[in-house]
């Protein structure tokens, strides 16, 4: 179990604003690993500058030895890495299908993509039973589901999921978590980024606790899910 | 042969067909030389129209500079056959690289502006390039670029026209047609998706800049001038409103609206003063009853009497 993520030291800027304040982190191969914290921590900042769409000013950011830290996101989706961005994000106006070939758009092997295709819809039957409808109109779960099969269709390796449970239900929010587990137990690597600590400690195997920039805990889940000060802040006592 | 090559020789056969009778009609003089005139009108709008339509409607990147690149083709098309004495085809190709090549170093960096910071950006663009062509006094400067040939006929529009159709058509239907859209749809989703989202903004508005390029070329070779008043701002509206109007992202769309709002605009010559009044009025009522324009983002080739006849999409 190599270390598969290795993000050392580093510095986001929004414009004069220091978001990020030398964060360093590792994702070894095979594991799920969560970031949890308040609203404006800095989460999603991570997620998005692991996957490119922000440049770190200072740091580096290894995956599987290159270094990935800075260069463009279609490159960084090529090298292994998907995301699904925080919201959905979903294309409205297409249909499924499109969306989940959109999902593919980095890669040419058609045989691969039809094969990933059908995990998809083995993953998500609904998503099958809706392949032609527009995107737009799928519920709240259904949306997350495709804005996920949408990552699995460029075969990551590591998967970044931004706020999975973000305004859903109980219920679908026990789901999409089991689905999380069967694609880390098929051999994807997770990182998470969640506000839900109770359910995202209750799936990873490690944990960092993020406070406005800085990383102020880390550990193995179960741990942090016991400790004092994690269960005062986060998990209501 | 799939489907949908099948579809695409139909309708040029089709058009070929209608392109035979309207040149009968012009050649035996049924159609008089206003008319004609308009009808040249129309193709140079629906080349304009689509192209702005790729850049506008299908990438999602609100540009309202099109007249700046059409002018780009006008001079540099006429600059060619002028002074150059070089064929009407390679002034066309001349004017079509030149605005293009424009559209790629201004697109290089304003297509890093969003929203309503691009749209004044190009607007901005646009007014430079007109009146960078004011001051310079070898193509005429304020006066216009005089004495250019007529060799626009209505052969060259409508095959110029077709091919822009079909050339943007097929685009847009490709995988990279499918990433401009993905960029409209949500950009940021497109970027973690893997879409080189500055290189398509990039490539739509350049593909666009030199279809403008084109219409210019056609336009500076039909009425014997090529004038900077010809391609201000209000020019670029009028494209603009055309998309609109047929709606954004529906190439059929742009086909009508340019036929639409050139047609009023003829019709109504004589009236000048009412001519505006049903302008507005015309675009007023559509933003009422069908703020997604005529066609929303659907093509004529979607509807169901069509299907009928072609054997259905994909």
């Amino acid at each position: 179990m190599g270390t598969m993520l290795k993000v050392e030291d580093i510095n986001v800027y929004y414009g004069a604003i220091h978001a990020i304040k030398g964060i360093s982190l590792e994702v070894n191969e095979g594991e799920i690993v969560t970031l949890i914290g308040a609203n404006g921590a800095g989460k999603s900042t991570i997620l998005r500058t692991i996957s490119g769409l922000l440049k770190p000013k200072i740091g580096k950011i290894e995956f599987e030895g290159q270094n990935i830290a800075g260069i463009a996101a279609q490159r960084i989706v090529k090298s292994g890495i998907s995301q699904v961005p925080e919201g959905r994000r979903i294309f409205a106006n297409m249909t499924v299908m499109e969306n989940l070939d959109l999902g593919a758009y980095v890669r040419s092997d058609k045989a691969g993509i039809q094969e990933d295709l059908k995990m998809v819809f083995a993953r998500f039957p609904r998503l099958e039973e809706r392949k032609t409808q527009e995107a737009g109109t799928l519920s709240g779960g259904e949306q997350q589901m495709l804005a996920m099969g949408r990552a699995l269709m460029s075969r990551p390796r590591l998967l970044l999921l931004d706020e999975p449970s973000m305004g859903l239900a109980p219920l679908l929010i026990k789901e999409i978590f089991s689905i999380i587990q069967d694609i880390n137990k098929t051999g994807t690597t997770v990182l998470l980024v969640e506000q839900n600590a109770n359910m995202a400690l209750s799936i990873a195997n490690r944990a960092y606790v993020l406070e406005t920039g800085r990383i102020t805990l880390a550990g193995a889940a179960k741990d942090l899910a016991a400790s004092e000060a994690v269960r005062k802040a986060y998990l209501g006592g | 042969m799939n489907l949908s090559r099948i579809k695409d020789i139909k309708i040029i056969a089709l058009s070929i067909v209608g392109f035979a009778i309207i040149q009968l009609l012009l050649t035996e003089n049924i159609i008089g030389s206003f008319w004609e005139l308009n009808i040249i009108l129309i193709g140079i709008n629906i080349i304009m129209s689509v192209s702005l339509n790729l850049i506008n409607g299908y990438t999602g990147q609100f540009s309202l500079g099109h007249a700046g690149f059409m002018a780009v083709g006008a001079y540099v098309s006429a600059i060619l056959t002028v002074k150059f004495q070089m064929p009407f085809l390679v002034g066309l190709i001349g004017g079509a690289a030149g605005a293009g090549t424009l559209g790629f170093l201004i697109g290089l960096p304003t297509l890093r502006l969003q929203g309503d910071y691009l749209a004044i950006a190009t607007l901005g663009l646009g007014e430079i390039i007109r009146i960078c062509i004011l001051n310079i006094s070898y193509v005429g400067g304020a006066s216009g670029f005089m004495g250019i040939p007529r060799y626009t006929n209505f052969a060259w529009t409508f095959f110029i026209v077709l091919f822009s159709i079909f050339f943007i058509k097929n685009f847009v239907n490709s995988s990279h047609g499918r990433a401009c859209i993905a960029i409209r749809e949500n950009e940021i989703a497109a970027e973690a998706m893997g879409v080189d989202t500055t290189k398509y903004k990039v490539m739509a508005f350049t593909i666009g800049a030199a279809f403008a390029g084109v219409a210019g070329g056609l336009f500076a070779h039909y009425f014997y001038i090529a004038h900077p008043a010809s391609f201000t701002f209000m020019a670029s509206f009028n494209y603009l409103t055309m998309v609109v109007m047929g709606g954004l992202g529906s190439i059929t769309g742009s086909i009508v609206g340019a036929v639409i709002l050139t047609f009023i605009s003829a019709a109504l010559a004589s009236w000048p003063e009412f001519r505006m009044i049903i302008y507005s009025l015309a675009l007023i009522l559509l933003m009422f009853y069908r703020p997604q324009g005529l066609f929303g983002n659907i093509e004529l080739t979607d509807l169901k009497i069509f299907k009928r006849f072609k054997g259905g999409r994909k």
